[in-house]
């Protein structure tokens, strides 16, 4: 009786101890994490706006890029390029190698949409940039990644990157310098931060050195964002070179001999 | 539609299909190799590491400060604590070192 009434108790706090996944909480839950990335969005957002000006886009023209791209890093590089008259390939060249990363990112993700339908997996894709892909692939390792939560997060961020876009280009000459608020440096501390959250996974700190000692060469050698593919793809073989295969029930017996 | 509002959309495209292709490849198989599943398993830890690295060493003491407090605070506390000392450590550095 006893035995029984401490299992009971055991099982109880266990299902307390995790969240009722209903809509309401994984809504809550994805605007509750969009806040910190939406300080991020605010700052680059605003910078991007007000450079793609300077660079010969109207308002129209980057919130235009901003709405069909919608991917900050090669926006900026881009604007960049089309204002130095560089031939185009070259342009749309730069653009791949930039977001190259969102295919490692597009391909961890298929695990974790179980629970997306079809069209919810393209549409979740197409919102798909740094932040939300960590904190989505933290969150299906964690319990399930439900709709719910990806897009309530993906479109306050989606959303706040539109009108920080339109708001920088209009208004981008008027900003004065933000480093005193230290907003430009706000992301690498926000990414130091996420990096922390995955060191429970298997070789953590391998993968990280071994990204770190690929990625700090080419940063320095090649410059970005060549650092970003070259550094992923090194940890990543760290990553798969140093995995354990998957324990083997029948092969106990034996390796006790 | 002006010239550039049609010239940015093929590298809209071209974004798009990095993100769908990874996706893509990765159902075609049934099973998973478990150093494949491991592979996938270190994106995030891969891909963020290596956008973070180089600018720890890359900036002036404040942000190295910034980083490292960071860090060191991670371990102990919750991300916004994190994010609000990171910070708040870097706008006092700046301050400090002008």
């Amino acid at each position: 009786m006893k035995m029984a009434g401490l299992l009971f108790s055991m099982a109880r706090n266990s299902a307390m101890s995790r969240a009722v996944p209903s809509m309401r909480n994984e809504i809550r839950d994805g605007v509750r994490d969009a806040v910190p990335i939406l300080f991020a969005i605010f700052v680059f957002g605003l910078v991007f706006g007000a450079i793609a000006v300077e660079k010969g886009f109207s308002p129209l023209e980057a919130g235009w890029f901003s709405v069909i791209v919608y991917a900050g890093a090669s926006q900026m590089a881009a604007v960049d390029l089309f204002d130095q008259q560089v031939p185009y390939w070259s342009i749309v060249l730069t653009v791949l190698a930039v977001n190259f990363r969102f295919t490692l990112y597009s391909a961890a993700m298929h695990r974790n949409m179980a629970a997306f339908a079809g069209w919810q997996k393209y549409l979740a894709m197409a919102f798909m940039v740094d932040p939300n892909f960590a904190l989505a692939d933290q969150r299906a390792r964690a319990g399930q990644l439900r709709p719910a939560y990806y897009f309530s997060l993906s479109l306050m961020m989606y959303f706040s990157w539109q009108l920080v876009t339109v708001i920088g280009a209009w208004f981008g000459a008027l900003i004065e310098n933000p480093d005193r608020w230290g907003l430009d440096f706000f992301l690498p501390v926000y990414f130091m931060a996420l990096l922390m959250g995955f060191r429970a996974r298997p070789n953590w700190l391998a993968i990280v050195v071994g990204s770190s000692a690929v990625s700090i060469p080419v940063y320095f050698l090649l410059g970005t964002p060549w650092h970003i593919s070259a550094g992923a793809v090194a940890g990543i073989l760290v990553g798969a070179v140093m995995a354990k295969p998957p324990h083997d029930p029948d092969q106990g017996a034996e390796g006790a001999q | 539609m002006t010239d550039l509002m049609w010239l940015v959309v093929p590298l809209a495209l071209a974004t798009f299909l990095t993100r769908i292709t990874g996706y893509l490849l990765i159902a075609r198989f049934k099973t998973m190799h478990f150093r494949l599943e491991a592979a996938l398993d270190a994106v995030p830890t891969a891909v963020i590491a290596a956008l973070v690295i180089p600018t720890t060493i890359n900036g002036t003491w404040p942000e190295f400060v910034a980083i490292s407090v960071a860090f060191i605070l991670s371990y102990k506390l919750s991300l916004p604590w994190v994010l609000f000392l990171g910070m708040a450590s870097l706008i006092g550095m700046r301050a400090l070192l002008g």
